[in-house]
């Protein structure tokens, strides 16, 4: 039997599922409606500016544009030998055209950027290529400098022909692609990019731990304590919330500082001496008392959430049915507080892993992250494409972080209020 | 059987060091009886089982559990079998699971846990459902599985906390027998707490009425509802008539009751002389109309409302100055005169009529 003679007409004869979609297509309009500022809203803020940092983070036309007929002709070449002299003629007159545009400044930049040594020869060949003869390119160029007639300089121009490149990312993880294009490390004294990532996850990993410690313990009394109590300790749980960010860093940098409340207690009380005060800040130790108390309430509130639904007389049971209370707790009270852990640990690494001002105000040299240097390179480098490299590099972690969750736990098996 | 199985003495219970939830209760429950403790919420009945349990401490006196005083026992050393209003059954493992953990936290070998998981699953008829988790019962097997975990490791005493509130009607009369019968047929003591008169008259051997933190009356379901001892109980308890009154005179078992415009003869119950303020209980059914002449209390008054109920007919009639006089009339073809506005003639006799206290 086909499907149209089993289909189910209205009275009026039209087919019922057009029916119904006819009249649901009204509201399914306002509904659309409804959502589309914030679709909106969306698309211009998020979509777009995390398509076009990916695009800014492979993007390497720049020379691709400037070098079109160079590229064209190293196509046929090998790479072993030194290219014939179509590569050199296409070159020089790629060269010229750049000369007479005034752009053989950014070349010579970007080329440098893959291989040391291209500045200087670069300036040369634009003085001596204006008495440069007709035909017969290949001769004239090397005449110039000895670097020319040096065919690893003419295998760095050709690995710069790709429009898209990988190369911020490999930096990223302290690595490039040498001459033979192999990916490499660089040397182990340069190596600063994995030390941050490292660094970044340590602190991330060990600040949602002392949140999830200290958190724990504050959300149970949320959920238990009689109303009038609870609302008390929930206004001293959100109260930071209430408070800036900056005003509260400030705060732990005049609590934490050498000369510091906290080392005068310390020396106050004997604890230590007044020569030997602890440094309890530009340093890691700042960055961890900090960050565990800015990300604090987003580990209470999920937790929170979730103990709340859970009813005492399950504890109850598991005390009435022989459990110790310690039994109790852990086989029946602490399975069912995992979705809220699952939140609220989630949260916070992931608001650890991208905490920018706290670590650049408190975190010295030894407690900034690897959103620091991100901002480094967006402010002082204004190396973009790899301040975008580093970012996505930062996302995709996250988006790790969240599928290894998945996989263990289940996203479903999450709640955040 | 061991009379004082669980034994209140002088137990006072405070929450907040003002006021007393439970007062000076004195409460023995015999070994293998079914004992219910009724009462409107707030009257200590629930506080009473939470201290039994263990959850709560008594603020004074002590309580007995097979002679052992247990005050400084924690719950989970009671080995008390408990179902929670809400089945508190652990949401994150399967029916197998839940009642596994009583027989898993007392070491019990695993061959020697299966067997009394499946009896215990058949008791309360759910073979089969042992892999299932709680969500995906509906509440009566929900409860099953409760009072099915309460029981799995053989507890001398089960502690019920109002386990039928959650179900709707029939599903709640059904599951009163099943849990009566799994008492009878295992013979576990059980102490039951309920706010429905009804579930506590069909399941108990004895109920314990509560009110104000006391227990007005423990007795049988029959006693409790033809001789109530206080007017609290009588009303309470089932449907009741009352005339407010004086005690004018009192002999030989009976006694004269002045109200507004006659006199009733009653049965005093707790007045002891003449003067005395009482109130006289009595039951609808206990009342006729058409009464014969042997009736000692023969009184007419106007019908006000008649209500259908199938198989009997309510009827409220305004009495000797008490418009709520509540009559229920079987329904035969001898009872069809009844018409609203008519005049009719009530009688019942003495020994129903209940002189107690004015309250």
């Amino acid at each position: 039997m086909s499907s149209e003679t089993k289909q189910i007409l209205t009275t009026d004869g039209i087919p019922l599922e057009v029916s119904l979609k006819k009249a649901e297509r009204r509201n399914k309009i306002k509904a659309f409606l409804l959502v589309a500022p914030l679709l909106f809203f969306l698309i211009i803020t998020y979509v777009f500016p995390i398509g076009d940092m990916l695009m800014r983070s492979v993007d390497d036309k720049m020379v691709t544009e400037m070098l079109p007929k160079t590229f064209k002709a190293m196509e046929t070449w090998d790479g072993k030998e030194l290219p014939e002299e179509e590569v050199f003629e296409a070159f020089y007159l790629d060269f010229r055209k750049l000369v007479d545009e005034k752009r053989e400044g950014k070349l010579s930049t970007q080329l440098n950027y893959t291989k040391n040594g291209f500045k200087s020869i670069i300036k040369k060949l634009r003085r001596k290529s204006k008495s440069f003869e007709e035909g017969n390119y290949k001769e004239q160029i090397m005449a110039v400098h000895k670097r020319w007639a040096d065919v690893e300089y003419w295998k760095a121009i050709k690995r710069r022909a790709p429009a898209f490149t990988g190369q911020k990312y490999l930096k990223g993880m302290d690595m490039y692609k040498n001459e033979n294009g192999d990916i490499v490390s660089v040397e182990e004294d340069r190596r600063i990019h994995r030390i941050l990532w490292l660094r970044t996850l340590e602190i991330a990993f060990f600040v949602t731990l002392f949140c999830f410690l200290m958190a724990y313990p504050i959300a149970h009394l949320l959920a238990t304590l009689p109303m009038k109590y609870s609302n008390l300790l929930m206004i001293c749980v959100l109260l930071p919330f209430w408070t800036s960010l900056l005003v509260r860093t400030a705060s732990w940098m005049i609590l934490l500082q050498q000369q510091g409340v906290v080392n005068d207690f310390f020396v106050g009380i004997g604890l230590v001496a007044d020569d030997a005060r602890p440094e309890m800040m530009y340093n890691k130790t700042g960055t961890y008392v900090a960050m565990t108390q800015i990300l604090l309430p987003f580990m209470v509130l999920p937790l929170y959430s979730v103990m709340k639904t859970i009813s005492p007389s399950l504890m109850r049971a598991g005390k009435s049915l022989g459990g110790t209370p310690i039994v109790a707790f852990w086989k029946v009270y602490f399975p069912l507080t995992i979705p809220g852990i699952g939140a609220g640990c989630l949260l916070c690494f992931i608001l650890a892993i991208g905490y920018y001002i706290t670590p650049a105000l408190v975190g010295g040299a030894s407690g900034t992250l690897i959103s620091n240097q991100i901002a480094f390179h967006m402010k002082s480098t204004l190396d973009w494409s790899f301040a975008s490299a580093m970012g996505l590099m930062l996302l995709s972690g996250v988006l790790v972080i969240y599928w290894i969750y998945n996989k263990i736990v289940g996203i479903d098996n999450i709640k955040l209020g | 059987m061991n009379k004082e199985f669980v034994k209140f003495d002088k137990v006072d219970k405070s929450y907040d060091g003002k006021t007393l939830v439970v007062k000076d209760l004195q409460l023995d429950i015999e070994e293998g009886e079914f004992v219910t403790m009724l009462g409107p919420s707030g009257s200590g009945k629930t506080t009473c089982l939470m201290m039994l349990a263990g959850f709560e401490t008594p603020t004074h006196g002590e309580i007995y559990l097979n002679g052992k005083a247990i005050s400084s026992i924690p719950p989970h050393k009671r080995g008390i079998g408990m179902v929670f209003q809400n089945y508190a059954l652990f949401p994150h493992m399967t029916v197998y699971e839940n009642l596994a953990f009583p027989l898993r936290v007392r070491k019990i070998p695993k061959d020697e846990a299966d067997k009394k998981i499946d009896k215990a699953l058949s008791m309360v008829s759910l073979q089969g459902f042992a892999d299932r988790m709680p969500g995906q019962l509906s509440g009566g097997q929900q409860q099953r599985v409760a009072v099915a975990r309460s029981l799995v490791f053989d507890p001398q005493l089960v502690l019920m906390d109002e386990p039928l509130g959650a179900l709707d009607k029939n599903l709640r009369e059904s599951m009163q027998y099943e849990i009566k019968h799994i008492h009878e047929s295992i013979g576990v003591t059980v102490v039951y707490v309920t706010h429905d008169q009804s579930e506590a008259l069909t399941m108990s051997n004895r109920i314990a009425v509560f009110n104000d933190g006391k227990v007005q009356q423990l007795s049988s379901p029959d006693e409790l509802y033809e001789k109530p001892v206080n007017s609290f109980v009588a009303e309470f308890i089932g449907e009741n008539n009352t005339f407010a009154g004086e005690v004018s005179d009192i002999s030989g078992g009976k006694c004269k009751v002045k109200i507004a415009n006659a006199e009733i003869l009653a049965n005093p119950i707790s007045v002891k002389g003449k003067g005395e303020k009482t109130k006289i209980s009595l039951r609808p059914e206990r009342a006729l109309i058409n009464p014969s002449d042997k009736m000692d209390n023969i009184h007419s008054g106007k019908i006000e409302e008649v209500i259908y109920h199938g198989d009997h007919t309510r009827v409220r009639i305004n009495l000797l100055g008490n418009n709520q006089f509540i009559l229920k009339v079987p329904n035969s073809s001898a009872n069809m005169d009844i018409k609203l506005g008519k005049d009719i003639k009530i009688g019942w006799n003495s020994d129903d009529a209940r002189a107690l206290d004015p309250k």
